[in-house]
């Protein structure tokens, strides 16, 4: 209603629509300082603790919170909050690489099954589907057998199970785009297929996968505490999330903080990866930036 | 007359089911036909109009001549080649030549693209060597009477009639012989439409383009073409110059759709007459003249022969069997 | 007086500004009076329908202003109220009838929803949809009923979303480019069917369209608009036959239906709308005025009754008839 302006619309660089959102809107900010925090401590973590994550002082077992220990020691003395700011590089890790990786494969398989021609299509959903009828806790649990609990072990797990996901969603994606007139209209140039899927439909693909990957960032900084929690992830003495929940659990009644100091972190990069994708979607969306 | 483009007897059907239900289903006919024997042919800096109701095969037609469907019979030649039987790789060098302006004028440019890449995807596509691609974009956005400022936005910032110009801008990005419109005046205002047709008929002054404009607009048609067909289901029902159309409209079709669009004059004389019914599905095409289901003149011989297209005056056919 | 829009403003909060989407508007419609809304796009012309049908977007800011419809004024209404009034007293068809219809519901379905507020037995109620859609000319309507909107074509769901919106009998219809859609031949048919069901109904409609023929074909009154103002109104005949302001006799130029002799340049209106955000004191057209005159006044041309009926927004309106 308001688009008939002939002057050109201001020229908006995306960086600033970012920040002119963020001013608005107080989630997102939330979300970014969150994301800053957890991502800086992961960065810095061996700046920033002041104990060996893994000494043990068998004296000091089960203290409290004190200046020396921030959230106090666990059940074998050693530094809890050292442990959480160390625990904080294996969740990122995990979440970055298998992300990454599942994201890539997923973004590839997703743009050729949904712009190629029908066989391949067919037998990526085949593919897709089966992988997906696994539950995932079961799927890690046979993968673990055979492998043994280990970090790359939940990095591989994380990454087999999301593919379908990501693939499934950039073909969805894919489909939607290949029927509007301006790919029909790149193919009446004379476009080549790599260029279509290259310069055309990768742009327009490639936002949303981030946004939902941003997002799944805390689910499977979940999935390796959950299989860490269960044994099945990295091996002691390292230091999860998970492994601290673990061992707090024994003594939640006597140390609740135990159980705090490593669910606390878990709800934290939840809230923030969450708001950050939300904002990210708001921004980035170009349906929403369209409305005045 | 040589002419620049020629169709003779396209036929296009499209599948209606896969062949494993066909087979099922017994369905020794799975197809509809979108276009029928329609021929016709543009000269140099010519102007035709394919006019219809949407389902009469416009679009269809028209995209078979840039091999983004693919007729099953009939010839296409342009500029003296034959185009059906070409394959990918031998028609690209045709694409330089045709460019085509899609109906949505926002849909048809990439969304992530600013205008600039958008004007000169033709180069690259067609590895067609520029010496400074803003330079480039800048001379298209002028022939289109864009201002340069618009070379950073990107499409979801155009309004109708900007996005248009963009469209027209890179259809002229290298110089093609014939541009296919369609619908160029979709969804713009009366003062903005006059602007993109006048910008059309300049650069065909200008550089000796040819066009094939769709619509269903014959007012447009009326002041823009030098030759029209009017399409009915997939077939041509009359074809000819578009002033001896207008002046002697000779198929009651034509002289329907010639009288539908009321004039804005409060005080006109209302002669129309107003055609019952809607366009029959192509799935269920009338046997006989297509046009006989809602023709007020039909007769019984309508119902049972197909009319074919004949020449009635100078350049002149109708496929109607009443018409003397 | 069916409907009276007094002094209405509308802005709306965007990142750049206020953006002045209509400014001081006034119009009435009388009972059974068909009244043509037309502009080009920018013009306002949604804001006003949206204004009157209270659905305006959530940035939008009435500035002043009253619509009064019978006598109540919708701006002041409580959303029960507002509820109680769209599709009885006051309806809608748009451009596209799937916006008004439910893809997933029967259209039988739909239709009785739309009831619910009537104390009838049910069995009435379907009698009462199957006479409104055999009127609005869907064939064997008895049967059609469990059928879903993707089952019509375009020209038959519009005569439903019409069946629709006339058969709660509203004192207001808006058409809102209900024709743009469809083909010529099928443009004539809805637009005779709206007459029709208009004469048997009684009721009003404001007809939105850019389409100058049908306008002058189906309307008795003709509002132009031109960037959120009424630049003209008044009979059909003032409009097409005497329109006075300099944007109205453009717009009417520029339609090539009614340029008589083929032409190859085709008139068009040079320039730009003025920015809404940033709006100057002075006349809206003056940018693009073809007669502005360098004593023309610095100021808004104030509304002016040229004959009864027949008001323009112009400085020199004044002067041409008076010298």
């Amino acid at each position: 209603m308001t688009d008939t302006f002939e002057k050109p619309p201001e020229d908006i660089s995306m960086l600033q629509t970012l920040i002119n959102h963020l001013v608005r809107d107080r989630l997102a900010l939330i979300g970014i300082v969150l994301v800053v925090i957890i991502t800086g401590s992961a960065i810095l973590a061996p700046l920033i603790i002041p104990h060996d994550p893994n000494k043990l002082n068998v004296r000091h077992r089960l203290k409290g919170p004190s200046s020396e220990h921030f959230l106090g020691t666990d059940q074998l003395g050693r530094d809890v909050f050292s442990r959480v700011i160390m625990g904080t590089r294996v969740a990122l890790k995990v979440a970055l690489i298998s992300i990454s990786v599942a994201g890539s494969i997923g973004l590839l398989l997703g743009m050729l099954a949904g712009f190629g021609v029908k066989w391949l299509d067919n037998s990526l959903i085949i593919f897709f589907d089966t992988i997906r009828s696994f539950p995932t806790i079961m799927f890690a649990l046979t993968v673990v057998t055979l492998t043994g609990p280990s970090l790359n072990t939940v990095i591989l797990v994380v990454i087999i199970t999301s593919i379908p996901v990501y693939g499934r969603i950039v073909r969805t994606q894919t489909q939607a785009i290949v029927n509007n007139d301006f790919i029909m209209a790149e193919e009446a140039m004379g476009a080549g297929k790599i260029r279509i899927i290259l310069v055309h439909i990768l742009p327009n693909v490639i936002g949303p996968l981030l946004i939902i990957a941003s997002m799944d960032i805390p689910v499977v900084v979940t999935i390796e505490a959950g299989l860490s929690f269960l044994g099945l992830g990295v091996r002691p003495p390292t230091a999860s999330w998970g492994t601290i929940l673990n061992d707090g659990y024994s003594f939640i009644r006597n140390t609740p903080w135990l159980v705090i100091a490593g669910g606390a972190p878990l709800i934290l990069t939840t809230l923030g990866f969450t708001f950050l994708g939300e904002a990210l979607r708001d921004v980035f969306d170009p349906k929403l930036r369209r409305e005045v | 007359m040589k002419h620049l483009l020629e169709l003779e007897n396209i036929k296009i059907r499209f599948r209606t089911k896969g062949v494993v239900k066909a087979l099922i289903d017994r369905d020794k006919d799975p197809f509809i036909e979108a276009v029928c024997e329609a021929s016709m042919s543009i000269g140099k800096g010519e102007t035709f109009s394919l006019v219809g109701e949407s389902g009469a095969g416009k679009t269809t037609l028209a995209r078979s001549i840039l091999g983004l469907v693919t007729p099953d019979e009939g010839r296409i030649t342009f500029n003296g080649k034959d185009l059906l039987g070409l394959n990918q790789a031998s028609f690209k060098p045709i694409k330089r030549d045709i460019a085509m302006m899609f109906q949505d004028p926002v849909g048809c440019l990439s969304p992530r693209l600013s205008v600039q890449s958008i004007v000169t995807e033709p180069f690259k596509i067609h590895n067609v060597p520029m010496a400074d691609s803003r330079k480039e974009a800048q001379r298209l956005l002028e022939l289109a009477n864009l201002p340069v400022s618009f070379l950073k936005s990107y499409p979801y910032q155009l309004s109708g009639g900007q996005a248009r110009r963009v469209g027209v801008a890179r259809a002229l990005a290298l110089n093609p012989k014939l541009i296919i419109a369609d619908e160029p005046t979709a969804g713009l205002d009366v003062s903005v439409q006059g602007e993109i047709l006048n910008l059309m008929y300049r650069l065909q002054q200008e550089m000796g383009i040819s066009f094939l404009v769709i619509t269903h607009n014959l007012s447009v048609v009326r002041h823009t073409s030098d030759h029209m067909a009017i399409m009915y289901l997939g077939r041509f029902v009359e074809t000819g110059p578009t002033d001896e159309i207008f002046k002697n409209p000779r198929h009651p079709y034509t002289k329907i759709l010639l009288t539908s669009s009321p004039e804005p004059d409060p005080d006109a004389p209302k002669t129309r007459t107003v055609l019952q019914g809607e366009i029959p599905s192509l799935i269920n095409r009338p046997k006989g003249c297509e046009f006989h289901t809602r023709c007020p003149l039909a007769q019984d011989r309508c119902q049972l022969e197909v009319p074919s297209l004949r020449k009635i005056g100078e350049d002149h056919y109708i496929s109607c069997l009443l018409e003397k | 007086m069916v409907l009276c829009v007094k002094d209405l403003s509308v802005n709306f909060k965007t990142p750049r500004g206020l953006l002045k989407a209509l400014r001081n508007i006034n119009f009435d419609i009388d009972a059974q009076q068909i009244v043509g809304l037309v502009g080009e796009s920018g013009c306002g012309k949604s804001t006003v329908i949206n204004s009157i049908l209270n659905l305006l977007a959530y940035n939008a800011i009435i500035e002043k202003g009253s619509i009064d419809l019978q006598g109540d004024n919708i701006l002041e209404m409580s959303p029960q109220q507002i509820r109680a009034t769209r599709g009885q007293r006051v309806s809608v068809i748009f451009q596209d009838p799937m916006t008004s219809l439910n893809p997933v519901l029967s259209i039988g379905r739909q239709m009785m929803d739309i009831q619910y507020r009537d104390k009838m037995s049910t069995t009435d109620k379907k009698n009462r949809i199957i006479r409104m859609l055999g009127r609005v000319g869907i064939a064997d309507a008895e049967n059609r009923l469990k059928s879903y909107p993707h089952h019509f074509s375009g020209g038959m769901r519009q005569r439903i979303a019409i069946a629709m919106a006339m058969m709660m009998k509203p004192a207001l219809l808006i058409a809102d480019e209900p024709t743009t859609a469809l083909d010529a031949t099928l443009q004539i048919q809805i637009i005779d069917l709206l007459k029709a069901l208009q004469k048997e109904i009684q009721c009003s409609i404001l007809f939105v369209s850019h389409d100058l023929g049908l306008v002058a074909d189906f309307c008795d009154q003709v509002i132009v608009m031109y960037a959120g103002e009424i630049v003209e109104s008044g009979t059909v005949r003032d409009i097409f036959h005497r329109a006075s302001h300099p944007y109205t006799k453009r717009l009417l130029e520029c339609d090539p239906a009614r340029i008589k002799e083929k032409t190859r340049i085709l008139p068009t209106i040079p320039g730009e709308i003025p920015d809404l955000v940033a709006l100057g004191k002075d006349c809206i057209f003056v940018d693009r005025c073809p007669i502005k005159q360098n004593n023309c006044p610095l100021t808004l041309p104030p509304l002016e009754e040229l004959a009864p009926g027949h008001f323009v927004k112009c400085h020199l309106s004044r002067v041409r008839r008076d010298g």
